[in-house]
């Protein structure tokens, strides 16, 4: 008798269990779809994939801006003087200290990739122009110099460095925004 | 009393950090303040001048920049210029650039505008507009007025609550228009005007004293021009002004009305539970 | 307060109705016959104008979606269309951007009241946590309404908004991409705000409903913080009594939205606003709506690292715990604040506090106006500082040290007293009142 009834209650207790499980099984099922559609779309995905991008087209001392998850940004082949004069600032004395070797790869220190919009309003400074010879915003006069760092004017930060990698010698992955 | 102090040591706080951002605030200088028609609770528009102003921007501005938001109609709508409408019909047949459309033959095509259309600007596209002005593309003045403002800084944000100064945007843009300067030093493509916030503007001086024949006797001054254009984007910026001030006052009225009754209705209700 | 209902229907249709759904019994107990205390002064209107705000926002909103189109290309014309074309559209997307600051100065003079008067405490705390709930609610609200015009202040707030979960570790970056539903602030974002901005106000009524009925459970505060003890004597019928004074408190809080919306509608948002959004173009200044202002300065106060030995919290996660916790702090309230008198009128000490985070609140405010640099980083911190003090520090210390007043024995008494005051008559405080010890 005593066996019977414990038997019946341990059929009852997986009955609720299992039902249980069920439930949270099948809540959790129909949530999901909830959530994913939050994510970004597989249209946007695709479109916001890491780039790679072919250097060698880009002359010694010439820039292209390309635009990469609706950002702008400069890639920029470096001359012997442009990298040399980059190096030789006293860090210690720029608003936003930091070495040119930071701010590149090593063994390409002739690329520098940063994003394109001045730190301080947002605009497209133009490049080999201004007192440093890097990037001058003709908006209010920001003078960036050849490693992109900020020099005179208005702008707080130097231009970003996004997140990439060279697959090879010519070819940059572009896979990430500056970290903010 | 050491409420009073506390409310003492506040108010010292609140001055001394006023007065700090007044040290740098040098560099910007902020724009007079212009008597306007359209200032005040009771302020409207001077129809004379929205058409002045209409005609400088048609005459001066219209060649880099759009009034995208404004159509031919509004010209002759309450509480604007009030340009009869079958003159209005002749502006837009005459006006200096065209709609653009699409043909029957898919090709882009071009047509006079109508009053019913929006006033087409100078350039078919931002891209457009951007290689045509060493890549930064001339803004829309539509709104111009009231998407620029300066800080007035304290106390007088307090006190512009009570005194309905509500027109920065408008002496902002006057000040613009007069605020050129001759003689500085400016980076290539560049001009100098002291009110613009960092000082070098791409674009150049538009106003010269006699540049537009006003027709009604008005002086054809730099400062006349401005005053009158700055209006006219006003009222583009804000075209229902008139009749928001006049319902406002309708209803601030009713309101005070309304809350006498209430209130001496409420006193009969709870005057036995004083008693 | 509780107690069994006298409602009586007077007519056979009424009995008949009363017996299968007592609705009008439900509305005759809860604002014809609920009893109210006889003293309220004016800041108890607040919550009837908070309850009219609600409805004002609820409709201008509805008919502002009528005409509204929540893309990136379109939004911001779509808005320029409502100022421009539609009939009165000028006067009510006006009423509804105004209204939407009138909502927060009324809940501030809400809570403040709550605050000065101990309506928090017991038995009152559900009933000021779900006033907590419904602020969250209404800042949720009001942040994702502010992104709808698409112009620069909208897009980039929203920017800066939403990159604050990137501070979480780990997963932040992952959630913010879930937020955005892209890899920036952009369409999908825009259509989830205006989505999530339709909804919410719904859920705060329901909030609000729940807000009402932990009211009607435990009664109102009044300015002495001495519980009903005669309903007779100490308190009145809310009708006709409350609903004549609430009247007159929503109708003059009225006149003052009329004053922004019809005189000065653009004085509290910011001109930048009427520059369509533009994410390559950042604005000079990013800021919030005024009624956010404490919370970013708060935020943007901790500018530094803080070592904690185990681990590191970064400055930027410092700033969003922060700002998190000076909203969650208030629903602790009714166990940091240890005194058992409810009413700061009789608590001489806490009085002089009260005003002084008053102040703090203003200069916080002020602080979050500012760019982020010196004096006003520092400045941020030690009012961020005096904001916790006076939650964590001064609360808690205050009931232990504070000798309160005399209270009065009953609501009843203090009205008397004041007539007495107000006739001239000798004063004679606390005659009949116990005097208080500490705590």
């Amino acid at each position: 008798m005593a066996s019977v009834q414990h038997a019946e209650g341990d059929r009852r207790d997986f009955l609720f269990l299992a039902t249980g499980a069920a439930a949270a099984v099948g809540g959790a099922a129909v949530v999901w779809p909830f959530i994913s559609q939050l994510a970004p779309d597989a249209a946007t995905v695709a479109a916001g994939a890491p780039v790679e991008l072919d250097l060698s087209s880009i002359a010694a001392g010439a820039q292209i801006k390309i635009l990469w998850r609706g950002k702008p940004y400069f890639v920029r082949n470096r001359t012997e003087a442009e990298i040399k004069a980059a190096q030789d600032v006293d860090i210690s004395t720029l608003r936003d200290p930091e070495t040119d070797a930071h701010r590149v790869k090593e063994g390409h220190a002739k690329w520098l990739i940063t994003a394109a919009n001045c730190t301080h309003l947002g605009c497209v400074p133009l490049g080999n122009q201004g007192d440093y010879g890097g990037w001058f915003c003709p908006c209010h006069g920001s003078h960036f110099d050849t490693s992109g760092r900020i020099r005179k004017g208005p702008a707080p930060k130097n231009l970003p460095v996004p997140q990439y990698t060279f697959v090879s010698e010519t070819r940059i992955r572009i896979t990430g925004a500056a970290a903010a | 009393m050491k409420r009073f102090s506390l409310v003492l040591a506040a108010a010292g706080l609140i001055g001394l950090s006023a007065a700090m951002p007044a040290a740098k605030a040098a560099e910007q200088l902020n724009p007079p303040r212009y008597g306007w028609s359209f200032a005040g609770m009771f302020g409207m528009y001077d129809r004379a001048q929205l058409q002045r102003g209409f005609q400088v921007y048609k005459e001066v501005c219209a060649s880099c920049h759009s009034v995208s938001l404004l159509s031919f109609r509004n010209l002759s709508q309450p509480g604007g210029p009030e340009i009869p409408a079958a003159q209005v019909a002749q502006i837009a047949a005459d006006w200096q650039h065209k709609v653009r459309e699409i043909g029957d033959d898919g090709q882009p095509a071009e047509r006079a505008p109508r009053a019913s259309d929006r006033i087409p600007g100078p350039f078919a596209n931002i891209k457009a507009a951007e290689a045509a002005n060493g890549g930064k593309a001339p803004p829309d003045l539509t709104l111009m007025p009231k998407a620029r403002s300066y800080e007035r800084g304290f106390p007088w944000f307090i006190i512009d609550m009570f005194t309905l100064y509500q027109e920065h945007g408008a002496d902002y843009v006057k000040a613009f228009l007069t605020g050129y300067e001759q003689g500085h030093e400016t980076p290539p493509g560049t001009h100098y005007n002291k009110y613009f916030p960092g000082n070098f503007v791409g674009m150049p001086n538009m106003l010269q004293p006699d540049q537009v024949t006003y027709s009604d006797g008005t002086p054809q001054t730099v400062q006349q021009y401005a005053a009158d254009v700055t209006a006219f984007l006003m009222w583009a910026a804000e075209p229902h002004m008139e009749q928001r001030k006049r319902i406002g006052f309708q209803v601030l009225l009713f309101l005070l009305v309304f809350a006498g009754l209430t209130y001496f209705t409420k006193k009969k209700v709870w005057k036995d539970v004083h008693a | 307060m509780q107690g069994h209902s006298h409602y009586v229907p007077k007519t056979g249709i009424g009995k008949w109705f009363d017996a299968r759904l007592p609705l009008p019994r439900l509305v005759y107990d809860s604002f014809i016959a609920y009893p109210v205390p006889k003293n309220l002064n004016y800041f108890w209107t607040f919550g009837g104008i908070l309850s009219v705000m609600l409805v004002a926002q609820i409709i201008t909103g509805v008919v502002l979606a009528m005409h509204y189109t929540a893309h990136v290309d379109l939004a911001f014309n779509s808005i320029e269309k409502i100022m421009r074309d539609v009939n009165y559209g000028w006067m009510i997307r006006y009423l509804h951007a105004n209204g939407a600051s009138m909502f927060f100065v009324a809940v501030y003079v809400h809570m403040l009241r709550g605050l000065y008067y101990g309506s928090y405490k017991a038995p009152r705390e559900i009933l000021w946590i779900l006033g907590v709930i419904i602020y969250l609610l209404m800042m949720a609200t009001a942040f994702m309404g502010y992104v709808l015009p698409w112009g620069q202040m909208s897009l980039w707030g929203a920017v800066v908004i939403t990159n604050l979960f990137s501070a979480i570790p780990v997963v932040g970056p992952t959630i913010v991409e879930f937020l955005w539903g892209g890899y920036s602030v952009d369409n999908p974002t825009l259509n989830r705000f205006f989505s999530l901005h339709y909804l919410l106000p719904f859920m705060i009524a329901g909030v609000v409903a729940l807000h009402v009925w932990a009211l009607h459970v435990t009664g109102q505060n009044n300015p002495t913080g001495v519980e009903v003890k005669d309903i007779k004597k100490d308190t009145v019928p809310f009708t006709p009594y409350a609903t004549i004074k609430d009247a007159f408190g929503i109708i003059c809080f009225f006149i003052l939205f009329a004053w922004f919306a019809f005189f000065q509608p653009n004085y509290l948002g910011h001109a930048v606003n009427y520059v369509p959004g533009d994410p390559l173009v950042t604005p000079a200044h990013i800021v919030p709506e005024w009624y956010f202002l404490p919370f970013y300065a708060i935020l943007r106060a901790i500018t530094f690292d803080i070592n904690l030995i185990v681990f590191v919290i970064p400055s930027k996660l410092g700033g969003v715990l922060a700002m998190f916790a000076a909203i969650a702090v208030l629903a602790f309230l009714p166990w940091l604040d240890t005194s058992k008198v409810k009413s700061t009128a009789y608590r001489p000490l806490h009085k002089q506090f009260f005003w002084a985070f008053v102040v703090v609140c203003v200069m916080l405010g002020w602080l979050g106006s500012k760019p982020a640099e010196y004096p006003y980083t520092v400045l941020s911190l030690i009012f961020t500082g005096l904001y916790f003090a006076y939650f964590l520090l001064v609360l808690p210390l205050l009931g232990l040290f504070e000798t309160p007043k005399a209270l009065p024995a009953s609501i009843a008494d203090a009205v008397l007293e004041q007539e007495r005051k107000k006739g001239g008559a000798p004063v004679t405080a606390g005659a009949n009142a116990a005097p208080q010890t500490k705590g």
